[in-house]
């Protein structure tokens, strides 16, 4: 039985009676998910509705010169055949720009295609039906004609005068361009001892969610209200959304998330298909549903990590890193994603490259260019995957042609634990990181010297072997910084109420949503702690615009960090008007009292002086006994939101085992270590399943992961068969440790921990794959996923 | 070929079930559209990821890949069947405890799976646990804490301690 944690709990001066503050619960929530009685969106129905399947556009580019649609309205079972004139009636487009994101620029999009189609896989027109069946039956029946259009899928030459301008009203096809020179860097690289340069190339990936994206909306003619039950990660957003794109208030709009077949950042966006769907139940009048099947999800759901940047790093022989250089170029698709938008990424991996490390000298250009391929956009640990690829490609790099061991060229460049705060070269402000504690830790947790030695022994026998290594920083907790001051709707705050009820027991309705992490079980934690009850006694609601308070839902690692704050302290609120009723009931005053147990006690003496069962029933039942003139307050609001810092960076760094076959090119994972500081860890076990569930996503990236497009723009391995994603025979065990070091912008202190795993795991993997084939005379491989034939071209075997 | 219904009697569950049934319709289609039993889930749809694996007559099968109509006269398990009747209780503690599930989504296919490799009795390696289990995709976890839970009921049933 393995049923422990890898690290003792963490206990914290948060710690009072009935703390669940660093303890290993089992989340409330998961009985009805092993029982399979969840509720994800494809499992909704209601009274007639009907179903939606789309047309979609077999071309990367192309004009719809015709559809004719007769054949298909008469079939069995069709409601209706809609295409996107009539749609873009009911429905305005959206443009995916952020103001903050100087110059960034796209097209507006529809929900669906008007005139062309950009990528293979766009909508071209829907087919409402009884069933998905006969919607898909009666989409053969629809004749579209196009005129086929030059595709432009090649980042590299998306810019030159010869290729063809996908918008022509944006003069170009560059989205969004950002340039840095900070320091002295050719200075630097002059006067480098060693300089390595390279060029690393990053498959385009997306998040392959086990339940596809999913959709019911309802428009109720009688009410006035869309009500949308949603597979998202961000309720509020797409209430604002839905609404302004259907002229309707946001209060006339209702998102209700409940279970959701996995997120990871892929149904945190606007996608065309979705919104077309809520539009046309508003057209309708009636339920309509869109449940995305697998080709669909790879042609639509978001792609990213589509990145070729040649990088550059100056050495000393001493170790000492002296400039980093990276030219960047990505290509995004035909529209920047609606609101987020596609120039994050690159953003993120300018802001992000050379991030652990005390050097002054830093150029970085990103050019973000558009494409006839399906969208790129923020997919989990956006931008980490790639920046820190690059950093500590270059940094293993710069060590074998000094000839220094990659474990020591870190420690002679990490920043100091005690530099804090300090300020990055690239701008990013830094409270508190544990970079060399942590690779302490990770030394000798496994055990390093040793493994070397047994890799030298298995040398000789012919075993090929790599120990790899990567540090790394993670955003999370954003403030307003990231979204709200580009202009976006989508809130950087979060909020928590906390209710008793009749008997002594909490509810508890937060902004932040369930994708699976954790997040009811954190808030409960949260709760339960700060006001001094069981946990059993708490009951977290969360998904439902109607009666959360407004929040931002999850994404970039925030909703235990600003989400578990802000409960926190709704806990404490609610404690203090609850001793409040309790001073007024037992004429005394609120400071002699604590709770404890679900008991109002002697603050000194811990007398159990009052169930909450029997203050509820006073307040509730019997007001009338209470002093004239006092009121109980048995709810309580508070919200949260970072303000002395952009973002709560966290820290750490991992290390790859792995065995590589030279005749074969399959590479076997040995084992994985993450050390990473997320500051007050709530939950040790949420915690560590976040950090393995991501560094496997990472591996996914580093080994199998590829949305593969031929030159005319056509994916063409678009099914689970042919895209590889991790199986549980390919994957190590992975072993977890931490450094505690709490953010002092909240009470709590307790930072992201979502996509630490997926931030390092590649650049880890592929440097131990490096390290496996170096002696061997092996071109170092950077160019993801390493697959097996290009592990064999790097030997000289094919 | 939309018209093609054939009718066909089976038993889901421990329950009779005569229905009529579209030709084309697969098993999980069935179970999901047509008797509401969600708890099998469609990832896939060509037998990759075991989203929808159920017990067909015994066997674990893709209820993707199997047609209801190939189904007159089976007996067929779903997650709900298998809750039900408590045969896997043990399996759904330790994947509770354990927090072997994130979004769930995968958590029936795999309760199947893994309780169609521990019926065989023995304690199977983390490596056999990890094989077996090959054929049913989890993206949230990365499989360690799900090999935890299953390798601790493996050992628990045989009468071992933790």
């Amino acid at each position: 039985m393995k049923i422990t944690d890898d690290s003792p709990p963490v206990l914290s001066a948060l710690d009072r009676p009935n703390s669940y503050i660093g303890r290993s619960l089992p989340r409330p929530n998961l009985q009805r998910l092993t029982q399979g009685r969840g509720q994800y969106v494809s499992d909704v129905t209601l009274p007639r509705m009907a179903h939606v399947a789309f047309v979609r556009s077999p071309h990367a580019h192309a004009r719809i010169k015709s559809i004719a649609a007769d054949a298909a309205k008469k079939a069995p079972g069709v409601i209706a055949v809609v295409a996107g004139a009539e749609l873009a009636k009911v429905m305005t487009p959206w443009v995916g720009v952020l103001t903050h994101l100087k110059g960034l620029k796209s097209a507006p999009q529809f929900p669906i295609a008007v005139d062309r189609a950009c990528w293979q896989g766009e909508a071209v027109c829907a087919v409402v039906a009884r069933t998905r069946a006969l919607a898909e039956d009666a989409c053969e029946l629809v004749e579209v004609t196009y005129e086929e259009l030059p595709a432009v899928t090649d980042p590299e030459t998306a810019l030159d005068a010869k290729t063809p301008v996908i918008h022509s009203a944006l003069g170009d096809n560059l989205c969004f361009e950002r340039k840095l020179d900070v320091g002295a860097v050719d200075k630097a690289f002059a006067e480098s001892d060693a300089v390595v340069e390279t060029t690393f190339m990053f498959g385009r990936h997306t998040g392959v969610t086990t339940e596809p994206r999913a959709v019911v909306a309802d428009w109720n003619a009688g009410e006035q209200r869309m009500t949308v039950y949603h597979g998202t990660q961000a309720p509020h957003m797409m209430q604002n959304l839905f609404a302004k794109h259907l002229d309707l208030a946001e209060h006339q709009v209702r998102v209700l998330t409940k279970d959701v077949g996995g997120s990871f950042g892929i149904k945190v966006h606007t996608y065309a298909d979705e919104m077309a769907t809520v539009a046309l139940s508003k057209l309708l009048k009636r339920p309509v549903k869109f449940v995305a099947d697998r080709i669909e999800s790879f042609v639509t759901d978001i792609h990213a990590r589509d990145h070729r940047i040649k990088a550059k790093i100056g050495v000393n022989n001493d170790g000492s890193i002296t400039a980093f250089e990276i030219d960047d170029l990505t290509g995004i698709g035909p529209y920047s994603v609606y609101p987020r938008t596609s120039g994050i990424e690159a953003n993120q991996v300018v802001n992000l490259t050379g991030g652990p490390y005390t050097c002054p000298n830093y150029r970085a250009q990103a050019r973000v260019v558009f494409q006839n391929k399906n969208v790129m956009c923020q997919y989990r640990a956006v931008g980490h995957p790639i920046a820190v690829a690059v950093t500590e490609g270059l940094v293993d790099l710069a060590a074998a042609k000094i000839g220094m061991d990659p474990l020591e060229i870190r420690r002679r460049n990490l920043i100091a634990d005690d530099a804090y705060p300090t300020q990055l070269a690239a701008g990013l402000k830094f409270e508190k990181l544990s970079h060399h504690e942590s690779l302490a830790h990770l030394d000798s947790m496994m055990n390093y010297a040793g493994l070397r030695a047994e890799q030298k022994k298995l040398r000789q026998q012919g075993i090929c072997r790599g120990i790899g290594f990567a540090s790394f920083i993670e955003v999370t907790n954003p403030s307003a910084a990231f979204y709200g001051v580009g202009g976006a709707r989508i809130t950087s705050q979060d909020g928590a109420t906390v209710r008793l009820d009749a008997q002594g027991a909490i509810i508890v309705h937060s902004g932040v949503t369930e994708q699976g992490q954790g997040a009811e079980a954190v808030l409960a934690q949260c709760v339960a702690t700060s006001f001094g009850v069981s946990i059993d006694k708490v009951r977290v609601v969360t998904g439902d615009t109607d009666h959360t308070p407004y929040g931002g839902g999850t994404w970039a690692s925030r909703a235990a960090g600003i989400g578990g704050e802000a409960a926190w302290q709704a806990g404490k609120a609610l404690r203090g008007n609850v001793l409040a009723v309790a001073a007024s009931i037992l004429q005394a005053k609120p400071e002699e009292f604590d709770i404890r147990n679900g008991i109002v006690v002697d603050k000194v003496k811990g007398t159990e002086r009052l169930p909450l069962d029997e203050l509820a029933r006073v307040a509730y039942f019997r007001p009338d006994t209470l002093p004239p003139g006092f009121q109980a307050e048995l709810m309580a609001t508070r919200h949260y939101v970072p303000r002395a810092w952009p973002f709560a960076f966290t820290n750490g760094i991992q290390a790859s085992y792995l065995e590589v076959d030279t005749d074969t090119g399959f590479v076997k994972l040995l084992k994985h270590w993450c050390v990473e500081d997320c500051g007050t860890i709530i939950n040790p076990q949420l915690v560590d399943e976040q950090i393995r569930g991501g560094v496997v996503q990472g591996i996914g990236a580093a080994l199998f992961e590829q949305c593969l497009y031929d030159e005319r723009g056509q994916m063409f391995n678009g099914n689970m068969a042919d895209y590889l994603v991790p199986m549980a025979v390919e994957m190590p065990d992975i072993e977890c440790g931490h450094v505690v070091s709490p953010t002092a912008d909240s009470e709590f202190g307790a930072k992201g921990a979502g996509e630490a795993g997926t931030a390092g795991a590649p650049a880890c993997v592929m440097n131990a794959i490096n390290d496996a084939l170096r002696p061997l005379g092996a071109k170092a491989l950077t160019d993801m996923p390493f697959t097996p034939d290009k592990i064999l071209r790097a030997l000289g075997k094919v | 070929m939309i018209d093609f219904a054939l009718d066909i009697s089976l038993t889901v569950n421990g329950e009779p079930v005569p229905e009529r049934v579209e030709a084309r319709k697969t098993l999980v289609d069935f179970l999901r559209e047509d008797l509401c039993l969600t708890g099998s889930h469609v990832g896939c749809e060509h037998g990759v990821c075991g989203a929808c694996t159920v017990r067909v007559n015994g066997e674990i099968v893709r209820g993707c890949l199997m047609l209801a109509v190939q189904c007159d006269g089976a007996k067929i398990e779903t997650i709900e069947g298998l809750s039900d009747s408590g045969e896997v209780a043990d399996l759904q503690t330790a994947f509770e405890q354990r927090n072997a599930l994130q979004c769930g989504y995968c958590t029936p296919g795999m309760i199947a799976a893994a309780q169609d490799l521990l019926k065989r009795g023995g304690v199977p390696s983390r490596d056999e646990i990890r094989e077996h289990l090959s054929g049913n995709y989890c993206r949230c976890t990365g499989y360690h804490a799900i090999v935890d839970a299953v390798e601790s009921v493996a050992q628990a049933r045989a009468g071992g301690k933790a």
